[in-house]
């Protein structure tokens, strides 16, 4: 099946989802005050979960099959021709970030994520690489505490 | 009235507000250069910026200046190395490219700048004239109308901004919507659909979502398919003889003035936008030229370079009106815009004129400032800034990266944002490799939470869902609404149909 109803598909089981919690799991804990609103908290959601089946139904059922990928544009039956290996190890690289942001401080963590990332691309001048990404982390660092004033640990936890 | 832009006058000219017009329109200009950069994902990494600001006046000339600079930015390298940065600009390219081929590179900036601000200034004060009227009739408008009136914006754009089916654009819709009643409710101070998640308490976080849905997947196209970020080199060569001749400013004079008119109005319209309008200012100069400027186009016209730049600057302009009169976007980067304004407690609507003005005026005047900044700083530095676009990618995609990141750490705190923000950002990745256009979620998650807010209202006074029956303008707008959705997958419907050869049921 094509990727375009996959999508469609796991929308409408986003939907089903939604929409049980609405209808019948939000209710119940409604203090009895608010049960002479003409509104609840869950009004909107129920109407929301319906249209959103209604849709979603209708691309599944109507969407064409898709048409050849434009010019220019990432063709996804073909994902292997592209530099694939170098997407998913920047996603990584990002995920390393946000666990050791803390832990190693800001620093350190921008620094090794700049430098691990242009290696990832493929970039070996270090002797230009690093440099570049030790005055980027200063110099933005220094820009959000000093300037716009937003507390960020700049070294590791344990010194 | 007078008062107030005298006010906004005295507010835009202020020293700290002029910095911030020339520091944003260099700033949306050196990145909107970058390929593959648009003004969606710039404005998203400069909001955190903004809003450290403080003052809704500043922050918003800020980001108005980034959006023309970004604008004018993308037509630079859509002329030097055929490698639009925005969509907008990609009519641009069409005769910008084969001119700078020729050695004519200087001269097609110059017209590039030239109709970007001639365009932008129309606009502004098309703007000027227009948005006053509108927000005293939107200021009739009751809580049932507004909802009606938001459903209306979220289908036309739904309707026009898709770049394939609506179906799927409505999706999308429904989709941000949905996100957009996670967290706590402000009417009801209860939270809901959070799963027990203690970070989904407050919501998603609109510049997290932001970056998701624009920057991140931009840097992953860009890393996928090293292609995209243009052939360096190609273009580099020197830059001279930027002047234009006497006839040739006569030739373009037209253009600029009809396009500037016919690209505000396109940009009024919510869904269709710059984009829109350039293509549609290109094809119609083109129709418009006698038989051998026909010829001409595509092979390096400066009709066909002028109309799509100012076509596209005056859609910008045209793009404010409904967000500061309605405060509904009619795009994805007014939508980011109103997301902006709304973390610094301001809410655009017919009453901002009346309770803010010196916000309202003071935005509309940095825009002749922006315009007449990006004039006057580009036209002599365009030789230097092109040096920019010899950036290398390995430097350049890990920096952006690193500012999606970093915009999304700023606004929370908080490092789980981060994983919450490579989560959505690998989702929109996958929308986007199956054509689902991005923009209608991002516009649908920050128009939820006033939809759900007009239509609790509307039940509140209708006590149930009379309002959609006893206010005539409120069905008129949902049947519109409707039949915006409808007709447009009729008509595609139908075409299969007969393509197939089967008879039509009339």
């Amino acid at each position: 099946m094509a990727l375009d109803r996959c999508i469609a598909l796991v929308f409408i089981a986003i939907c089903l989802v939604y929409g049980w919690t609405a209808w019948f799991g939000m209710d119940g804990s409604l203090p009895p005050f608010m049960r002479r609103n003409p509104v609840w908290p869950s009004s909107f959601p129920k109407v929301l979960s319906i249209v959103g089946l209604l849709i979603g139904l209708a691309v599944v059922l109507t969407q064409p099959p898709p048409a050849p990928p434009k010019e220019g544009d990432i063709d996804y039956r073909r994902l292997t021709d592209y530099k694939l290996g170098q997407a998913l190890l920047l996603m990584g690289l990002m995920v390393a970030y946000a666990l050791l942001l803390r832990p190693l401080g800001f620093i350190g963590s921008t620094a090794g994520f700049l430098i691990a990332g242009a290696m990832t691309l493929g970039e070996r001048k270090l002797h230009i690489l690093i440099p570049v990404a030790l005055a980027a982390s200063l110099s933005v660092w220094w820009l959000v505490q000093e300037v716009l004033g937003i507390f960020l640990r700049p070294l590791p936890s344990f010194l | 009235m007078m008062e107030g832009m005298l006010q906004g006058l005295m507010t835009a000219i202020s020293p700290f507000n002029i910095v911030m017009v020339v520091s944003g329109c260099i700033i949306g200009t050196l990145i909107g250069m970058l390929p593959g950069l648009g003004p969606m994902s710039i404005i998203a990494i400069m909001i955190p910026i903004a809003i450290s600001i403080g003052d809704p006046s500043s922050a918003l000339i800020l980001l108005a200046g980034v959006y023309y600079g970004a604008i004018f930015g993308g037509s630079t390298s859509s002329i030097l190395i055929n490698a639009p940065g925005v969509a907008s600009t990609v009519a641009t390219a069409f005769d910008g490219y084969p001119m700078a081929r020729r050695g004519q590179a200087g001269k097609a900036l110059t017209i590039a700048a030239i109709a970007s601000f001639c365009g932008g200034t129309i606009g502004a004060i098309l703007l000027m004239a227009f948005a006053p009227a509108l927000s005293s009739v939107a200021l009739l408008f009751h809580s049932a109308e507004y909802f009606a009136l938001m459903v209306l914006g979220l289908s036309a754009i739904a309707a026009f901004a898709g770049s394939g089916s609506v179906g799927k654009a409505l999706m999308m819709t429904v989709l941000g919507l949905i996100m957009a009643t996670v967290g706590e409710a402000a009417l009801f101070n209860a939270p809901r659909f959070t799963g027990g998640v203690q970070e989904f308490q407050s919501g998603f976080s609109f510049i997290t979502l932001a970056m998701a849905m624009f920057a991140l997947p931009e840097a992953l196209y860009l890393v996928l398919d090293p292609n995209r970020s243009g052939k360096a080199g190609e273009g580099g060569g020197e830059i001279r003889d930027m002047r234009i001749t006497r006839e040739e400013a006569w030739t373009i004079a037209p253009v600029i003035g009809r396009q500037s008119l016919q690209g505000f109005f396109i940009g009024v319209l919510p869904g269709a936008g710059a984009t829109i309008a350039s293509f549609l200012g290109y094809a119609v100069e083109r129709n418009l030229a006698t038989k051998e400027e026909q010829a001409e186009f595509g092979k390096g016209s400066i009709k066909g370079l002028a109309a799509p730049e100012s076509a596209n600057n005056a859609a910008c302009s045209g793009s404010f009106v409904p967000l500061l009169t309605l405060g509904i976007p009619g795009s994805g980067t007014t939508a980011i815009l109103l997301g902006a304004l709304m973390s610094l407690n301001v809410s655009p609507g017919p009453r901002l004129m009346i309770d803010e003005p010196d916000i309202f005026w003071s935005v509309i005047i940095s825009m002749y400032l922006g315009n007449l900044v990006l004039l006057m700083l580009n036209l002599p530095l365009i030789p230097y800034i092109a040096k920019l676009l010899a950036i290398p990618r390995n430097y350049l995609i890990p920096f952006i990266l690193f500012f999606t990141l970093m915009g999304s750490y700023i606004g929370q705190n908080n490092a789980t944002e981060l994983l919450i923000l490579v989560g959505l950002g690998l989702a929109a990745t996958v929308l986007r490799f199956a054509d689902y256009p991005l923009a209608p979620l991002l516009i649908g998650f920050i128009l939820g939470r006033m939809l759900e807010d007009n239509f609790a209202r509307a039940m509140q006074l209708y006590d149930g869902f009379g309002f959609i029956l006893e206010r005539p303008m409120t069905i008129g707008l949902l049947v519109i609404a409707t039949a915006l959705v409808l007709l447009p997958s009729y008509r595609a419907r139908r075409a299969r149909l007969l393509r197939k050869g089967v008879a039509q049921g009339d």
